[in-house]
C-alpha cells in the first residue's frame, strides 16, 4: 500500500516540506487534498472517492492523473518505500 | 453541494537559486477570445489547429506605421511583402489600405497581378527572375529591382529585343554597423560595385533608373542601422543627380523591422526591446531629410515591412493531444500543431496562453508538436497551468512567415480564418485534403496495382 | 518630525557577491532628513534581504524582467495600491531597461518617483557600445568587440593581444589567455546571459572604482573613489579603502558633465603604471559598496531620493580618505514558516500596511 512518509508537513497553503531531504514543494488544491488524504492513511479507493466527490472529474481522468502524481511523489522521495 | 473545478494535481519543487535569464514567467493569463470570437467556437467551426487573422489588428498596425512615417516625411508608400503572408485575402486587406505589392518570385508576381494590383505598382525583387518573368514585368511597367550583374545583362538584352524601356532600381548592400552584414543581395556600396552598376545602367541608356533599394537585415533590433542605410542611399542618389543630372524618384528601405516576438536566447521580452515604428521612422526620415535634397526633389520613401505589419495580427489556435512524463521527470505536453505549421518556433519563444481559466498554479513543461520527428519542439521550456487532453491554447504573434513557410509534412495544413472589423469570422483558406495533394501526383500504369 | 517616506527597493540578494539593495537601505535608514518604510521587491525566495526585518519592512515578489513591462507594471500597481510608494530604486542591471521604460508611466499613473538614467544614457554606456562612448566623452577605453559565434574567436588574434577579457552583456567577466579559454567562457556566459559576448583588450594596471551621483543636468552631486584591497574568488570586493585620487574624481566629473548622467553609477577603471585611466565598465546604478560613501560622509542614496522627489540638492565637496569597508557574512536563523509564506503567497514581512481607499 502507498503511504506518505510520516514526517511530511502539509500546510493549508499547499506548501510541503520534506524534513528528511530538506526539499520544499508547492501544490495546487487537488494535489494538496490528495496528499492530506494519503497522510491520513487513506487507500487509493478512498482517495478516489473523496476527490471525485469533491471535484468535477470522472474516474478515468482521475486514475490517469493520480498515477502520474504518485510517480512524482515517488520521484521527490515523499513516499514510504514499503 | 456544487463540485469544485478540477485541475490535474500538480506538485512543484520550489527551486531556489540566483536570477538567470530563464526565470519563472507569468504567461498564463487565459485568452478566451480573439477580437469577439470565442476560441472554443472557432475551433468547433473550423477545426484544430487553426490560424486566425485579425483584420482589426492589421488595420491598427498599418495605421500606426502610416502615422509614424507620414508625420515625419512628406511622401511615403508601403508595399505589401508577399513572402511574409501571401494568402490572397490578407494581401487584399493591405491593397485596400493602399499598399503596393512587393514580390520576390514569378509565382508571387503572378499572384499580385491576379489579385488585381496594377503592374506599375508591383516591385519585383529577388535574385531569381527568369527571362520570361522579366519580360512580363517590363511589359507591365513594373519596378524591377536588379540584384546582380547577370540580371543587368539579361535585362539589357531584353531591352534591345523588345524595345521597351523598363523602370529599374538597384539593390544596394552596405555596412550599417550591424551583424551579420547582408552582402549576398544586390551590389555593395563600400567597394564601388553599386556605382559601377549605376554607371552601366545610365550609360547604356536603355532603362530608367528610378530608384535605389536596400534591405539591410531581418528582425533588426536597432533603428539606427536604418538611419545609416538611408544616409548612404541618399548620398548615392545625390551623386547620381550631380554626375548625370538624373533625379532618383524613390528610395526603397526594404523591410526587416522587428515584431514583438521574443527571439530565442534573449534576456528581455520582445514587447519591450523591439523598436517601434516611430523609432524606425525617426531614424530613416531624419537621415533622408538631412541628406541635402532640394525640397521638391525629395524622393518617395517606399517601405516593404512585412513582419512588423502582420505578425501580431496572426494567432494559432491548437489543442492538447496528450501529457507525458519524460524519463528525467520533466513534464511534456504534445500539441496538435508543430514546426510543420509553426516554422517560426525555430526562432522565437512564442508566447502561448491557455484558452480556459485555471488556478494560479503552474508547471514547467516542454511543448512538443505532433510530428513523429525529434526536432518537433514548439517550446523547450514553457510555464503553463496543468493542461489536459483537449484543452486549447492560443499561440500569439504568428502572422508573419508561418502561412508561407508551412510544410505539408506528415500532416496536412490547417484552415485560416480572418475575423473582419465587425468581429465576424470568414474562412480564407480551407483545410487541406488528401485530394489537394493527390491531384498533383501521377501514377505510372505499371504501378497501379499490387497484391499484399 | 522627520518626513515619512515609503521606498521600494530591489537587489535584496545580500550574499557573497551582494546586490546593492541592503547597502542602499542602510544608507536611507541613516538619513537625518527622513524616516523610511522600506518595501523590498524580490525575484527569488532566498534573497537574504527578504528575511532581514530590521532592514526591510515588507517584501513582495515581482516577476522576472522577461515577463515584459506590462506584467511588471501590473504587479507594481498592486503593491502600490497597498503601500503607496513614494520612490522606487531598482538595483539590478538586468531590470533597469524595464524600469527606465516604465518610469514615466509609474510616475504619471501611480505617483511613484524614480531617479534613473535616460534610456539613451543607459543604452550608450552599455558594454557593447563602450568604445564609442569613450570616444564621445573623451575617455580612454580598451579596444572591444562584440561577437555572436564561437566561429569568430580565431580571428580575434588579429585585433587583440592575449590576454583578453570575455564579458556577458549584463554580468560576468573572465580573463582568457588563449582561444580555447575564450570558447569556454563564451559558451558559459552565453548560456546564462545570452548573446552577444563582449571581447575587451586586457589592460595591465590597478583596478580603481568610483561611486558617483549625477543630477541629470551635468552636475556631480558626490563621488567617492575606492580601491579593492582584497577580492573574493568571484572577483567581488572583500574589503576596500577610500582613496585620495584627484584624477579619478576628475574622470567622473567630466563623464557626468559631458553625458548629463542622471542617477547613481559606478565607474570601473584600470589605472596603468603611467597614471592613465582606462574605463572598463560603467554600472548604471549604485554598487554594493555604496555604503562606504556614507561612511566617508556622503549619503548618496539619500541625495538620490531627494532628487527623485524634486528637491534641490547641494553637491558634496569632500569625503573622508582612508576609510575602509570590510564585508562579513552573518547566518540568520529563519523559521520554515517564513520561507513558506514568501514561497506560496509571494509576500512576507511583519508589517503589512492595511490598504487605504
Amino acid at each position: 500500500m502507498i503511504s506518505l512518509k510520516k514526517n511530511i508537513a502539509i500546510s493549508e497553503s499547499g506548501f510541503v516540506f520534506n524534513p528528511t531531504t530538506g526539499d520544499s514543494f508547492s501544490l495546487n488544491s487537488v494535489g494538496t487534498d490528495i496528499l492530506k488524504l494519503l497522510k491520513d492513511g487513506k487507500n487509493e479507493k478512498e482517495v478516489k472517492t473523496t476527490v471525485i466527490d469533491r471535484y468535477d472529474v470522472d474516474g478515468e481522468t482521475f486514475d490517469k492523473d493520480y498515477y502520474d502524481f504518485l510517480k512524482m511523489l515517488g520521484q521527490y522521495k515523499l513516499l514510504d518505500a514499503s | 453541494m456544487e463540485k469544485q473545478r478540477y485541475e490535474r494535481p500538480i506538485i512543484r519543487r520550489l527551486n531556489t537559486g540566483v536570477m538567470n535569464k530563464f526565470g519563472t514567467k507569468t504567461e498564463y493569463e487565459p485568452v478566451t477570445h480573439i477580437d469577439d470570437c470565442a476560441v472554443k467556437d472557432l475551433i468547433a467551426d473550423y477545426g484544430s489547429p487553426l490560424f486566425v487573422i485579425s483584420q482589426k489588428t492589421i488595420h491598427e498596425t498599418y495605421q500606426a506605421a502610416n502615422r509614424a512615417f507620414n508625420t515625419r516625411y512628406p511622401k511615403v508608400q508601403f508595399a505589401w511583402s508577399y513572402k511574409t503572408n501571401y494568402i490572397n485575402a490578407v494581401c487584399n486587406v493591405y491593397h485596400k489600405l493602399g499598399s503596393w505589392a512587393e514580390v520576390v518570385s514569378g509565382f508571387e508576381y503572378l499572384k499580385a497581378l491576379k489579385n488585381g494590383v496594377p503592374g506599375s505598382k508591383i516591385i519585383f525583387n529577388g535574385p531569381d527572375k527568369t527571362v520570361e518573368e522579366l519580360k512580363l514585368a517590363m511589359e507591365n511597367k513594373s519596378l524591377i529591382h536588379i540584384d546582380h550583374l547577370d540580371e543587368l545583362y539579361t535585362l539589357t538584352e531584353l531591352c534591345e529585343e523588345t524595345g521597351i524601356r523598363p523602370k529599374v532600381a538597384i539593390r544596394v548592400n552596405m555596412d550599417t554597423g550591424i551583424y551579420p552584414m547582408w552582402d549576398r543581395f544586390g551590389f555593395n556600396y563600400e567597394n564601388g560595385q553599386a556605382w559601377d552598376a549605376i554607371n552601366k545602367i545610365v550609360l547604356s541608356d536603355r532603362m530608367d533608373l528610378v530608384g535605389l533599394h536596400a534591405h539591410i537585415g531581418t528582425f533588426m533590433l536597432t533603428a539606427n542601422a536604418y538611419g545609416v542605410a538611408a544616409k548612404k542611399l541618399s548620398e548615392l542618389a545625390l551623386s547620381i543627380k550631380n554626375k548625370y543630372d538624373k533625379k532618383i524618384q524613390y528610395i526603397d528601405m526594404g523591410g526587416g523591422f522587428a515584431s514583438t516576438n521574443t527571439l530565442k536566447g534573449s534576456f528581455l521580452s520582445g514587447t519591450d526591446t523591439s523598436p517601434s515604428f516611430d523609432d524606425y521612422a525617426e531614424a530613416i526620415s531624419t537621415a533622408i531629410m538631412n541628406a541635402g535634397f532640394v525640397e521638391d526633389e525629395l524622393p518617395l520613401l517606399i517601405l516593404e515591412t512585412g513582419r512588423a505589419m502582420i505578425d501580431e495580427a496572426g494567432s494559432l489556435l491548437g489543442s492538447v493531444i496528450s501529457n507525458k512524463r519524460l524519463s528525467d521527470g520533466r513534464k511534456a505536453t504534445i500539441m496538435d500543431f508543430g514546426v510543420n505549421i509553426l516554422f517560426t518556433s525555430f526562432w522565437y519563444d512564442h508566447k502561448i496562453s491557455p484558452a480556459q481559466e485555471f488556478s494560479h498554479h503552474t508547471e514547467d513543461s516542454v511543448m512538443y508538436g505532433p510530428l513523429c520527428m525529434n526536432i518537433d519542439v514548439v517550446r523547450e521550456n514553457v510555464t503553463l497551468p496543468p493542461l489536459k487532453r483537449g484543452d486549447q491554447v492560443v499561440v500569439h504573434t504568428v502572422g508573419a512567415y508561418n502561412m508561407t513557410q508551412w510544410m505539408q509534412f506528415i500532416a496536412l495544413r490547417p484552415a485560416v480564418v480572418m475575423i473582419d472589423l465587425e468581429g465576424k469570422p470568414h474562412l480564407i483558406r480551407k483545410r487541406e485534403t488528401l485530394d489537394n495533394i493527390d491531384q498533383q501526383e501521377q501514377m505510372p500504369a505499371y504501378l497501379k496495382e499490387f497484391k499484399l | 518630525m522627520k518626513k515619512q517616506l515609503t521606498i521600494a527597493i530591489t537587489g535584496l540578494n545580500n550574499i557573497d557577491s551582494p546586490g546593492p539593495g541592503i547597502p542602499v537601505i542602510r544608507a536611507l535608514r541613516d538619513s537625518t532628513e527622513f524616516d523610511v518604510r522600506i518595501i523590498g521587491l524580490s525575484y527569488e525566495t532566498l534573497e537574504p534581504g527578504i528575511y532581514m526585518h530590521e532592514m526591510v519592512d515588507y517584501v513582495y515578489q515581482i516577476p522576472f524582467p522577461k515577463s515584459g513591462t506590462d506584467v511588471i507594471f501590473g504587479h507594481i500597481s498592486y503593491i502600490n495600491s497597498v503601500e503607496n510608494i513614494d520612490v522606487l530604486i531598482p538595483n539590478f542591471d538586468a531590470e533597469l531597461y524595464n524600469f527606465i521604460k516604465l518610469s514615466g508611466r509609474m510616475e504619471k499613473e501611480l505617483g511613484i518617483k524614480t531617479f534613473l538614467p535616460t534610456m539613451e544614457q543607459f543604452e550608450a554606456r552599455h558594454k557593447v557600445n563602450l568604445e564609442e562612448y569613450g570616444e564621445k566623452h573623451g575617455l580612454l577605453v580598451p579596444k572591444s568587440k562584440m561577437i555572436f559565434s564561437t566561429a569568430e574567436i580565431p580571428k580575434l588574434a588579429q585585433d587583440f593581444t592575449y590576454p583578453i577579457v570575455v564579458k556577458g552583456q549584463f554580468y560576468d567577466a573572465h580573463i582568457a589567455y588563449n582561444q580555447e579559454q575564450v570558447a569556454t567562457y563564451f559558451n558559459k556566459i552565453a548560456a546564462k546571459w545570452g548573446l552577444p559576448i563582449v571581447i575587451q583588450q586586457f589592460v595591465y594596471g590597478t583596478e580603481v572604482n568610483i561611486v558617483a551621483l549625477g543630477d541629470g543636468e551635468g552636475n556631480m552631486i558626490g563621488a567617492v573613489p575606492m580601491r579593492k584591497q582584497y577580492i573574493t574568488d568571484k572577483g567581488k570586493a572583500w574589503a576596500g579603502v577610500s582613496l585620495d585620487d584627484e584624477g579619478l574624481i576628475k574622470q567622473a566629473k567630466s563623464m557626468i558633465g559631458s553625458s548629463k548622467w542622471r542617477g547613481g553609477m559606478e565607474l570601473e577603471y584600470i589605472k596603468t603604471s603611467d597614471d592613465e585611466y582606462y574605463l572598463i565598465e560603467i554600472n548604471p546604478r549604485f554598487p554594493a559598496w555604496v555604503y562606504l560613501a556614507v561612511g566617508c560622509g556622503q549619503n548618496l542614496p539619500e541625495a538620490l531620493v531627494k532628487m527623485a522627489l524634486g528637491e534641490k540638492v547641494e553637491a558634496y565637496d569632500s569625503y573622508e580618505i582612508g576609510k575602509m569597508f570590510i564585508r562579513y557574512s552573518w547566518d540568520m536563523i529563519v523559521d520554515m514558516k517564513e520561507f513558506e509564506e514568501i514561497s506560496t503567497t509571494g509576500e512576507l514581512g511583519p508589517k503589512k500596511r492595511t490598504p487605504v481607499d
